[in-house]
């Protein structure tokens, strides 16, 4: 992922098809969540659709730096898709998730990106905001003991880094020393509370200093610096340096969910934030360094769309799970998760 | 720090030492189990159950955190999705309840969302009678005994101690493993030195008898034979059943039990109202009502939080008198 197969660019400090490619998991992320809304307004998708609007940069950025061939893990936030998808998720799994069909990641008991798998290196979030950061911790400090350098990479907001989970979560992996960095997206609003009555810290990365651990604060809406950021935090990581809290300052440009109008939001921040537009602001970045140009762009956004439309047609026929199913697969030993899922054949 | 030499294997040995052995056996066997907790390590834990584990395998799998509940839980968790196989100690186990989303919503929940099984066990003392008072004398099972997902043991003697506590961390899901304090050096029994087991979801009859159950389990069993012999003495055959699992349970031989008696009572040590007694006597209500000749009976603890002095927690705790005067109750209905 991070392999640089062609001249890096003097400018960005990534190869020109690495340049490629995120633009391509930044296209792929918000056209994605479009093809999402669409769907929930045509009542297809069942539950709520969280949007990343603005917030993509960050996601896809940060998690670019880590080598998920080498059994690097993310564990993102429902407004991170965009990391799940660097990570290898697909397009096809999220659009049968959201769609509960019967043969998606989670076979219709959950929603969202609320799904995993470690081989690829993701593993998506619980609802209690917090409480992936210690189960990250764990996974480390296991890839640690089976002598598997690994890092992991776990996102929390501005409003998750006032659990309890966070704080012990932080602490611990702090302690050991944990190849593990901690994405501390400052969005602005949690649900409809800002930042300012989450937190008395001056900044999100300010906590740092109580834990010793690195902490850094970058532009999250600066896709490729972001990427720096991150990477620094990783090699440090690899190193055995320890924990990074790394804070990105970046907007929620939706409301929480579909649903929320973010009516609680001043217009003038909004049209603030849009002039910051991390993706417009990336092909401004790649343009002037000559890597990318406007027809790189159409056929990034062509290909994008045309994956979309396969996945999600795959997915509207994907049949929905027989209801006699919800009895099975609580524990081991009835053998449901051995079997094929609803629609598929036994391999 | 005083050394602590390796445990023995089999031959006379308390509930505690029973513990400590499985420890130490399954950590010799599968380097894939490793302990996390509170002074679990230097000192040995706060009762000595890891005394001497450091030093054979130490401090990257014998773990001290910091005062951590969740960090504790969730790193286990997170330890067991990534291939191993932790065993959480919670210093006391009314401290799990600063875990209980963790256990409720992560680790339980995990596997029927597809996120993969969480094989991995939590373990602490529980239980009263030691005037630990309000927060150091706690019987939770009853806080988790709803949430699918999760398998929930306790065993009384020192050979399930440690054959529950092998068969707990062997197991493919996440097993809460109750010790009872009351427990860990007041009894001793010769076990083998071979390995074994004890299956997750078997009771034990203890006492067989024709004209009364007891159903119980923990350091209830005690109090539940000693009710058994007096009784006995009175001329009347009490049937005692150590149910050991609480999560699943063995509704078997809890129903077979009522069908020769005709009479029951259930005692736990937790308080009586929504205890995991509470359902074993539904399950006899809807399975075997045609078998009762006297109404079912519980006895537990009171409905108050556990109290410190002794003349109140001996109030407080049921106890032998209270399950013969549960018996006289039943046998003359």
């Amino acid at each position: 992922m991070t392999e640089q197969t062609t001249a890096p660019s003097k400018d960005l400090g990534l190869s020109n098809d690495a340049l490629h490619e995120m633009y391509y998991y930044l296209r792929l992320t918000r056209s994605l969540e479009e093809r999402l809304v669409s769907l929930f307004r045509q009542t297809k998708v069942i539950g709520g659709v969280y949007r990343s609007l603005g917030q993509e940069g960050e996601s896809v950025a940060s998690a670019y730096a880590l080598d998920f061939a080498d059994g690097d893990i993310v564990s993102p936030l429902i407004r991170n898709m965009g990391s799940m998808l660097v990570a290898g998720a697909k397009p096809v799994e999220i659009f049968r998730q959201y769609m509960a069909k019967g043969n998606g990641p989670s076979r219709g008991r959950d929603l969202n990106i609320h799904f995993q798998d470690l081989e690829r290196g993701f593993i998506g979030p619980i609802s209690p905001l917090g409480e992936m950061i210690p189960v990250m911790a764990g996974i480390v400090l296991a890839r640690r003991m089976q002598k598997r350098n690994s890092v992991g990479m776990v996102y929390i907001g501005d409003g998750g880094s006032s659990t309890g989970a966070f704080a012990e979560g932080v602490n611990f992996a702090a302690v050991q020393k944990l190849p593990l960095i901690i994405v501390l997206e400052d969005n602005g609003y949690a649900y409809s509370t800002p930042t300012s009555k989450q937190t008395a810290a001056r900044t999100l990365a300010d906590k740092a200093m109580a834990y010793g651990c690195y902490g850094d604060t970058i532009d999250g809406n600066d896709p490729i610096a972001v990427y720096g950021a991150a990477r620094r935090a990783v090699d440090r990581a690899r190193r055995g340096e320890g924990v990074t809290l790394l804070e990105v300052k970046t907007f929620r440009m939706k409301g929480h969910a579909e649903h929320d109008n973010q009516a609680y939001v001043p217009l003038e921040i909004i049209e603030e934030w849009r002039k910051k537009d991390p993706v417009e602001k990336f092909e401004r970045d790649v343009v002037e360094a000559g890597v990318m140009t406007a027809d790189d762009f159409a056929a990034t956004q062509k290909r994008v769309k045309q994956e979309l439309d396969e996945a999600s047609d795959i997915a509207e026929q994907s049949p929905m799970p027989n209801p006699e199913e919800a009895q099975y697969g609580v524990y081991h030993d009835d053998g449901f998760w051995d079997r094929p899922a609803t629609g598929e054949v036994a391999k | 720090m005083t050394e602590f030499p390796a445990p023995g294997r089999g031959g006379e040995t308390t509930y505690l030492e029973a513990i400590r052995q499985a420890m130490f056996e399954e950590m010799e066997s599968d380097p894939r189990v490793f302990l996390i907790g509170e002074d679990v390590g230097a000192y040995g834990g706060a009762f000595k159950t890891s005394a001497g584990l450091i030093d054979k395998f130490g401090a990257e799998r014998v773990i001290d955190t910091p005062i951590s509940e969740i960090a504790i839980v969730g790193a286990a968790a997170g330890a067991a999705l990534a291939g191993m196989r932790p065993i959480a100690e919670m210093q006391f186990i009314d401290f799990i309840s600063c875990a209980y989303d963790q256990i409720t919503n992560f680790v339980a929940k995990s596997r029927y969302r597809g996120n993969g099984g969480v094989p991995m066990v939590i373990r602490g003392p529980s239980g009263g009678g030691v005037r630990g008072g309000p927060f150091h004398s706690g019987n939770p099972e009853a806080y988790f005994f709803n949430t699918p997902g999760l398998k929930i043991v306790a065993p009384s003697t020192a050979y399930d101690a440690k054959g529950l506590l092998k068969a707990a961390i062997r197991d493919e899901d996440p097993v809460i493993y109750i010790e009872h304090k009351f427990l860990y050096r007041r009894i001793k029994e010769d076990l083998p030195s071979d390995d074994f087991i004890v299956p997750i979801g078997k009771a034990a009859i203890r006492r067989e008898g024709k004209d009364l159950t007891i159903i119980t389990f923990g350091a209830m069993t005690y109090v539940a034979l000693e009710a058994a012999a007096d009784l006995e003495a009175a001329g009347v055959s009490t049937e005692v059943i150590d149910m050991r699992s609480i999560k699943p349970f063995d509704e078997q031989t809890m129903l077979d039990s009522v069908a020769k008696t005709n009479r029951v009572i259930i005692l736990y040590e937790a308080p009586f109202t929504g205890g995991v007694g509470a359902e074993f006597a539904a399950r006899i209500a809807e399975k075997a009502f045609e078998y009762l000749d006297a109404p079912i009976r519980r006895v537990a603890a009171l409905d108050t939080p556990v109290p410190y002095s002794p003349p109140l927690e001996d109030f407080y705790l049921p106890n032998k008198q209270k399950v013969l005067a549960a018996a006289r109750e039943l046998l003359a209905y």
